[in-house]
């Protein structure tokens, strides 16, 4: 089973500058929990207390997994997961 | 040291001047690695806000993805203040997720939607370190090689 993972630059480091990562996972909590066994460090900048941080967007198949059920999203061998960043600020 | 076309640059101060009181947004895109900011695109500020912007998320995917698929990535990512000084917010700098880009910073406090000069500054965001740096405006981007 394989699940590609498309990392952004800002979490490279914790990829070996690799733009894409293979894991797996029925479930998007399962797939974190595969990339922090290979990639230590990569959870935490994805979730805080238990969920998805507010300021990344994960998507799967082109669908942002807030609509998917967060961190219960379900995957399959296949789908495609793409990570990226807020863009956002302000001067608030 | 940004350097940024006449043209470009003039674009993002007519949309943060149009955008204005609320915040403008947007990113000016080049090949990896050349640090050429060639095309602009200019992003709807989901937020809709006079102190907060941020890209909606789908649109935020179909940039990236368009970009992968051009071989670009965000050389520049600018927004406007209109109300404070054109300098990163704490704010700003939690949120900054391009170590490679240019943060350009629009203030249009003082001429709101009018003519009139604007504060065009910008900055390197890495680890929570803002680092000002010098813009160089060019009538237009040297030949590549």
């Amino acid at each position: 089973m394989a699940i590609e993972v498309r990392i952004p630059t800002i979490l490279r480091t914790y990829t070996a500058g690799e733009k894409a990562v293979n894991g797996d996972g029925g479930t998007l909590a399962a797939l974190i929990d595969d990339l922090e066994s290979n990639h230590a460090g990569i959870k935490d900048r994805l979730i805080d207390n238990g969920d998805l941080r507010r300021f990344v967007n994960i998507y799967v198949n082109d669908e942002d997994v807030r609509f998917l059920g967060g961190l219960e999203a379900e995957l399959k061998d296949g789908d495609q997961v793409v990570v990226l960043p807020a863009v956002a600020g302000g001067a608030r | 040291m940004l350097t940024i076309s006449r043209a470009t640059y003039d674009a993002i101060v007519a949309h943060a001047k149009r955008d204005h009181p609320d915040e403008a947004c947007g990113i000016v895109a080049g090949p990896e690695g050349s640090d050429r900011p060639e095309r602009l695109i200019e992003m709807v500020n989901a937020a809709g806000s006079p102190t907060f912007y941020e890209f909606d998320s789908t649109d935020l995917l179909h940039l990236y993805k368009e970009m992968d698929a051009r071989d670009e990535e965000p050389v520049v990512v600018y927004h406007s203040h209109t109300a404070t000084e054109a300098y990163p917010s704490v704010t700003d700098v939690k949120l900054a997720g391009e170590p490679n880009a240019h943060y350009v910073l629009v203030s249009t406090r003082e001429h709101g939607n009018a003519d009139g000069p604007v504060e065009f500054r910008s900055f390197r965001i890495v680890d929570g370190e803002i680092t000002e740096e010098e813009i160089s405006v060019v009538a237009a981007l040297s030949p590549v090689g």
